[in-house]
């Protein structure tokens, strides 16, 4: 029997493989972190229903949080330096 | 052909693992481990060196391992030479950032970006907010989920925001190196406490109280706020090392 839970995991971890194959091959840098980003923002409910909250708490501080700006700024500070040369 | 090699490996890889994983002594199948046997039971149970008493929230008294969050119990209490080691590892991965990014003279990096009037705004509003939420889960590391390391990336993740609301803005880095250093020397000299009055090392000394409280489980408060101020500061020290450039 499926249950509404057990529907949305499926959901859930079909949309993580994809977002993960376009987070590697879509050709914008920063679509690229787009992708990342809700790739750890779906791996957070994922976690939830999973009853890991820890790891969810985690997730999302760090993979929506901070790796996703640090990864804009970097690619804000690289793109000026090319502008430079 | 080099997809396709690629596709051919990673196949011929997760045969080998599920083949390893599947059925043996280590690893059985799903549903006929028998978890009673195991460390993680005894975890749960609070009951490593016997004496299991039963686990009530808010009055078990004396338990073997304080907190009501189980996986702090894990962590900071059971494992706690092991949260050591990961503290000391992101310590030397902010010393590398400081070492290949830092320099004494520094300036703000000029972005394509400048922050309009509701960003700004917007910023300052929420880093009260974001500050106040990493405090409050740092504090409460024992009794909720979270802990020292989701509540010191938040506490560092408000003081982005502020780099975010203002185009000269800079943290005053030296007190977040004094902070740095006065909370990882503390837990070391709390473990070598453990050691000096008691007999190993991060023993918790303290009473630890009736489950549930927020004045519970003994040293595992104190460890895990040091921790959250410890990550903070080092996360907003790389931050400030990636969002600076040296002046020329």
């Amino acid at each position: 029997m499926m249950t509404l839970i057990s529907i949305v995991e499926i959901v859930i971890s079909v949309l993580l493989v994809v977002l993960a194959f376009l987070a590697i091959n879509s050709k914008s840098l920063i679509k690229s972190v787009m992708f990342l980003s809700s790739l750890s923002m779906l791996a957070v409910i994922g976690f939830v229903l999973m009853k890991a909250p820890d790891v969810a708490v985690t997730e999302a501080v760090i993979g929506s949080g901070l790796v996703t700006s640090l990864f804009v700024f970097t690619l804000l500070a690289v793109r000026k330096v090319g502008k430079k040369i | 052909m080099k997809n396709f090699l690629a596709l051919v490996f990673t196949l011929f890889l997760g045969f080998m693992i599920i083949t390893a994983l599947s059925n043996n002594e280590a690893f059985p199948k799903y549903g006929e481990a028998d978890v009673s046997t195991r460390v993680s039971q005894k975890y749960l149970d609070r009951s490593v060196n016997g004496n299991p008493g039963e686990i009530i929230f808010r009055e078990a008294t004396n338990l073997e391992s304080g907190p009501a969050n189980t996986v702090t119990a894990i962590v900071a209490d059971y494992r706690s030479f092991d949260t050591l080691g990961e503290v000391t590892v992101l310590f030397i991965s902010s010393l590398g950032v400081a070492l290949l990014l830092g320099s004494t003279k520094q300036r703000r990096m000029e972005l394509d970006f400048h922050p309009n009037f509701m960003l700004k705004v917007g910023s300052r509003a929420l880093f009260g907010i974001i500050l106040m939420t990493g405090i409050y889960i740092s504090i409460h590391g024992h009794l909720t989920p979270g802990g020292g390391f989701p509540g010191g990336t938040m506490i560092a993740s408000s003081m982005l925001l502020l780099y975010l609301a203002d185009d000269e803005f800079r943290a005053k880095i030296k007190g977040f190196k004094i902070l740095e250093s006065a909370a990882g020397s503390a837990y070391v000299i709390i473990g070598l406490l453990g050691l000096l009055i008691g007999s190993y090392f991060l023993e918790n000394l303290l009473n630890n109280g009736v489950l549930g409280y927020l004045f519970s489980a003994g040293m595992i408060p104190i460890i895990y706020v040091l921790i959250g101020l410890k990550v903070g500061s080092e996360i907003s020290g790389v931050i400030d090392n990636f969002l600076t450039e040296e002046s020329v």
